[in-house]
């Protein structure tokens, strides 16, 4: 077989190797220090000089750093590490790259949990657990029925469709708790965390989402090699040899637990699931053994970011979930063009 | 190695597509399947394959039914090449290659270097190792149906099971997709493939399974399973079964079909 190698066809994805893992991880690093220093508490070099030499003497600095400042950074890593990872790992189940993590109605059934509970008045931790619970109640509904009416055909895309319709129906119930809940203080509460915002972020909080989100999040760093297979679609990859039915409930499982734990700590903040699996697509490629930890730690790094940018730009913190949605879209649309111009 | 079907049956819900069918296949045969579009040849596809289950009769390998065996031992003993598609990831050539090795790691383990020598040596041995960092979606269509045939050699099993090797394929590819079949059989590889040209049959093929509404017509050699009865027998059609003489005048041996005018 005489074929002429063609070197314009070798394009391999340059960075493939650990490399650009131990730059992002090092981005990360330093962003995450840049995190600390700005706000508007001003922490002198004094003040950083005193927390590293003597941590626990106490003061304003301490309090803002520790308390404050720090849960909220390892927050926004963990939200923006696990639904970066959630929606690169849902890109390749469902072989589809326009899916987020919210696909299956995790999002909308946290932000029903979360309305309902701040309509019936319970206090933080208990709207947190109903959140969370929500979530996982409208991903297994979705799961129940799809499996129930997928006797033949492709199950794939007949959860994506039940996904979708739990999700705008769990929307709609958002609706209806907002139009009973009382409009001088349970409306804007309820609007405001549906927002997304890590304004309210305690060191409790931290523990609460992480456990699930490192829980979600180990399978499936554990499992990403076999993403590329299910790639190839249902049928061939079960010719290949995988169990596709057991790593599509365990892959839904745990991105649900990210998703789930997510919103219940900071509300639904859109757009990191969809677009910077796509930017880490863009540096690494789409070999998932690579590309889950480095979607992981751009989706940290990214939060960091525009979430330095929702607590100084302006004299009144925005909402988080405003900003990626801001920044999110038009920033897709670029990547959207930049692959198209590529394919040219 | 024999490959046996006894009175297989099945379909999709109550609908029985493919009815009542047996054969047994030997590593080392070529054998194509025939038949109109629609008379259940991928649906006997699937059934080997077990991605359906059969309603009635089962499926042997050496003499062992498979239908309880897992997904991994079924792609250690069927490589299944696809009809060629493109996914959404521009996946590199040696990553899909690598996909075949999914049946032998572990669930959490990915590739090593063994599977990568492996991947590789399929893809040396099909003539494309210089595609290996190319990406999947941008070679072409040819070079695409070798990579899936890599695969399925990656999968080190015993029975080669493709959908239409040749389809989309120009005449040049075509030629080197078969030959390469014809080679790998000889190893002793077991080839069962489908295809709509008789010719490719006559060319290629140890033997012949002719299928006509879910049933067998005939399996026996090319010559003597692809007459012009049988032919129009399952694709309803009048046709000739001509052998192409050579310029002085001796039968060449090579046997085409063509419409019968009139």
């Amino acid at each position: 077989m005489a074929t002429v190698p063609n070197p314009e066809k070798a394009r391999p994805y340059h960075m493939h190797n650990g490399n650009t893992l131990a730059l992002l991880t090092l981005l990360l690093v330093v962003v995450a220090f840049g995190s600390l220093a700005i706000g508007s508490y001003p922490i002198s070099l004094h003040d950083w000089w005193k927390l590293l030499t003597a941590p626990s003497a106490g003061g304003t600095p301490e309090i803002v750093l520790m308390q404050i400042r720090l849960p909220r950074l390892l927050a926004c890593i963990l939200v923006g590490g696990g639904l970066a990872l959630a929606g690169a790992s849902y890109q390749g189940l469902f072989n589809n790259p326009m899916v987020s993590p919210d696909i299956l109605g995790a999002s909308a059934g946290a932000g029903l949990g979360a309305a309902v509970g701040i309509l019936l008045g319970f206090n933080f931790v208990a709207i947190q657990a109903v959140s969370f619970t929500g979530g996982l109640v409208a991903v297994l509904l979705a799961w129940a029925l799809a499996s129930g009416l997928c006797r033949r055909g492709d199950p794939v895309l007949m959860l994506v469709l039940v996904g979708i319709l739990i999700g705008s129906m769990f929307t709609a119930l958002i609706s209806l708790t907002k139009y009973i809940a009382d409009p001088y203080n349970k409306l804007p509460a309820i609007t405001f965390w549906l927002l997304g915002s890590f304004a309210s972020i305690t060191p409790r909080d931290v523990w609460t989402a992480g456990i699930p989100i490192s829980a979600g999040a180990i399978p499936l760093l554990l499992l990403r090699w076999r993403l590329n297979v299910l790639c190839m679609g249902e049928q061939e990859a079960r010719t290949l040899g995988m169990n596709t039915r057991a790593m599509r409930f365990t892959v839904i499982v745990c991105a649900t637990l990210i998703t789930a734990a997510s919103v219940s700590i900071c509300g639904m903040v859109g757009w990191i699931g969809l677009v910077v699996p796509h930017l880490a697509r863009m540096v690494v490629g789409p070999n998932h053994k690579i590309l889950l930890p480095t979607a992981a730690i751009m989706g940290g790094c990214f939060l960091l970011l525009v979430d330095d940018v929702a607590r100084t730009a302006g004299a009144l913190e925005i909402p988080v979930g405003i900003l990626t949605a801001l920044i999110g879209a038009p920033f897709f649309l670029f990547l959207l063009m930049r692959e198209r111009r590529q394919k040219s | 190695m024999n490959l046996t079907l006894e009175h297989v049956t099945g379909g999709y819900d109550s609908k029985t597509v493919v009815d009542d069918v047996s054969f047994t296949l030997h590593s080392g045969e070529v054998v194509c399947l025939l038949g109109a579009n629609g008379c259940g040849k991928t649906t006997l596809f699937k059934l080997i394959l077990c991605l359906l289950r059969p309603s009635h009769g089962c499926v042997r390998l050496c003499e062992e039914n498979i239908a309880n065996w897992s997904r991994s031992r079924l792609a250690r003993s069927f490589g299944y090449v696809p009809q060629m598609h493109i996914p959404p990831f521009a996946f590199e050539v040696r990553e899909i290659v690598l996909m075949a090795r999914a049946a032998y790691l572990s669930p959490f383990a990915s590739p090593g270097k063994e599977d990568r020598r492996i991947a590789d040596e399929a893809l040396d041995y099909l003539g494309i190792l210089h595609l290996a960092s190319a990406r999947y979606t941008e070679i072409s269509g040819g070079e695409r149906q070798l990579v899936l045939i890599a695969r399925a050699l990656a999968q080190q099993a015993q029975w080669l099971i493709l959908d239409e090797p040749a389809a989309n394929l120009d005449l040049g590819n075509q030629i080197k997709v078969f030959r390469a079949i014809g080679e790998l059989a000889k190893t002793g590889l077991g080839v069962l493939m489908t295809t709509h040209v008789p010719d490719h049959a006559f060319m290629y093929a140890s033997r012949v399974v002719l299928m006509s509404e879910g049933r067998i017509l005939t399996i026996d050699t090319p010559a003597k399973a692809l007459t012009p009865r049988l032919l129009k027998k399952a694709y309803g059609v009048p046709v000739r079964v001509v052998e192409i003489g050579t310029q002085s005048g001796i039968n060449s041996g090579i046997m085409i079909v063509v419409p019968n005018q009139k």
